[in-house]
């Protein structure tokens, strides 16, 4: 079984700040890491692998040193990484197109694994573009997968219900963040890891002349602005303010 | 033409308030897709709320899959020249709109929550990591797709003398290699954490099923009686439905007063709940970032305090 993942390297939110004088987002020197749900379509490509056998390759579009994280998904258990640099402008448009490229150049694939969505824009817009652009099936929100032989079966989690779908072979597949729980490397695998190959692939070799469809205007912060009067004494006491607080603030009725 | 396009019925209402807004501005015309079935009722109430033409793409296809959906749409947008399209961005239209975008080759927004004309180029806006920051963004080409989630925009009154056309059309689609073998109602409780005015909020701080008993007696004596939850309470434990889940992947909401015990903060949580009015925090370690992103926080045990909390607003409300 061939298995293709695309990850992709992101800020980690939760270290992120709003610049109080300009009220936009700091995103200089903010810790990066692979987008959690990534990490679950890296899992479930290697539950995969384990069960039929076959290779794993990670497939990145991102800045140079996004290799630091592709060696974390080699040590969790890839084959190969393939890294292409983001080009000067890109948007949805030009990243799916060059890992679609990418994607032709490896070759022979049965399953592409992605997250739902990454977690910094949340936009759920790669696995789908993909599958569109490959004219494959797609099976998205899948919270559990079973791989056959010939057929891979998943229940995707629809909200209101749940749907199971079966799809032969190719097939692209999204995952959520519930379908498993991502492996920690052992201090053997990562460095064993160092000697896993990543190859780097240039944009332009894969699609020359791409251009956005989409223009960035602007990014503005959104500040969170709270009073933070955190009681934390005797309990009795606290509850007690609490409750005349909340009365002040007319939320009582 | 500006297309619109959604299986939910209230989000086209509210797409097509924001559409015939824009198709006035373009001075094109704004027409609402249905797939499947003429419904002679539904073209008419489309056209009531704005819609200047129904076009019903006939179909056999009984469940929505994106590969075929992808395809009705593509023969829509080539038959009518559509140049904006916006699609309902529930979880059929999320995976809708990026496909039909990858195969036109070109741009797509999603969950827009803002669309206007800036320089006669549609511009969008829409909320980034996790609620810190709204990207504005432009289209440079088109076909130009937007997606847009529920309750952005209000839907136009409904005007009955409106007229309209409804076009019907018959497309083949190529059958997708993809089968549903099932699909499984969620079994539902009948709760609207969304226009909730109160909600208490239950996390990983508690330790057994039962224990959230604590946080329906609190929301009983606050009147708001809406129990809410983060991502394990609902998605790992399932000790709660998934509709009583608040989150980035869960529901969005913004009650008056928002109580969350037990709960750590994680910027996916906070992304579900920041535009409450009042945010109230419990919990036991005094580093939990819930407290952050809160107005008023008590640290200590969630077992001692929220009963404690539920006497105390009894009192005070009478």
């Amino acid at each position: 079984m061939n298995i293709i993942v695309c990850a992709k390297q992101v800020v980690d939110v939760s270290e992120m700040k709003v610049d109080s004088s300009t009220k936009k987002p700091i995103l200089q020197g903010v810790p990066q890491k692979i987008s959690d749900i990534d990490k679950n379509a890296m899992e479930e490509a290697i539950k995969i692998k384990d069960k039929h056998g076959g290779k794993i390759t990670v497939l990145t579009v991102g800045p140079a040193d996004a290799k630091e994280r592709i060696k974390e998904l080699l040590a969790m258990g890839a084959d190969e990484g393939i890294l292409v640099p983001y080009p000067d402008k890109y948007d949805y448009h030009v990243v799916s197109t060059l890992l679609t490229e990418a994607i032709k150049k490896i070759g022979e694939y049965d399953i592409i694994l992605c997250g739902e969505a990454s977690i910094d824009l949340f936009s759920g817009q790669i696995g789908p573009r993909l599958a569109g652009l490959l004219n494959i099936p797609q099976i998205t929100y899948a919270q559990s997968v079973n791989a056959e032989k010939d057929k891979i079966t998943a229940d995707r989690n629809m909200g209101d219900k749940s749907v199971t779908t079966e799809s032969s072979y190719p097939v692209l597949i999204t995952v959520t963040k519930e379908i498993n729980e991502p492996r920690l490397p052992s201090l053997m695998q990562i460095l064993g890891a160092a000697n896993k190959p990543i190859n780097d692939w240039t944009a332009e070799s894969l699609a020359d002349g791409l251009n956005p469809k989409i223009d960035a205007v602007e990014l503005n912060g959104v500040s969170m602005e709270r009073k933070n009067i955190i009681y934390k004494d005797d309990v009795d006491e606290s509850v007690k303010n609490l409750v005349d607080s909340l009365a002040k603030e007319g939320v009582l009725r | 033409m500006v297309l619109v396009f959604s299986d939910d019925k209230k989000l086209t209402l509210e797409m097509l308030s924001k559409g015939s807004e824009l198709a006035k501005e373009l001075g094109k015309k704004l027409t609402a897709v249905v797939i499947g079935k003429n419904d002679d009722a539904l073209a008419k109430e489309y056209i009531a709320h704005g819609a200047d033409k129904v076009f019903v793409a006939e179909t056999d296809i009984k469940s929505f899959k994106a590969e075929e959906y992808t395809e009705l749409l593509e023969n829509v947008i080539k038959e009518t020249g559509a140049e904006t399209v916006l699609i309902g961005s529930n979880k059929n239209g999320k995976e809708l709109a990026p496909r039909l975008a990858g195969r036109l080759n070109t741009g797509c927004v999603a969950d827009c929550t803002n669309l206007y004309l800036k320089d006669k180029k549609l511009t969008t806006e829409r909320i980034v990591y996790s609620g810190n920051a709204i990207a504005v963004e432009q289209f440079n080409s088109k076909p130009q797709i937007a997606t847009v989630p529920s309750k952005v925009f209000d839907p136009l009154p409904k005007d009955d003398k409106r007229t309209g056309d409804v076009v019907k059309k018959k497309f083949d689609v190529e059958k997708s290699a993809s089968k549903i073998l099932k699909i499984q109602e969620m079994k539902s409780e009948g709760v609207n954490v969304e226009d909730a005015e109160i909600i208490v909020s239950c996390g990983r701080g508690f330790k057994n099923k039962d224990d959230i008993k604590l946080v329906d007696d609190l929301a009983e004596v606050l009147k708001g009686r809406t129990v809410g939850c983060s991502r394990p309470i609902a998605a790992d434990l399932k000790w709660l439905a998934e509709e009583h889940w608040i989150g980035l992947s869960g529901r969005k909401v913004k009650p008056k007063l928002y109580i969350a015990a037990g709960i750590s903060g994680q910027i996916q949580h906070i992304a579900g709940m920041r535009d409450s009015g009042v945010i109230v925090a419990i919990n036991k370690d005094p580093e939990a970032l819930i407290f952050k992103s809160a107005d008023y926080g008590i640290v200590g045990d969630l077992y001692e305090i929220l009963p404690k909390l539920t006497n105390a607003v009894k009192e005070k409300m009478g």
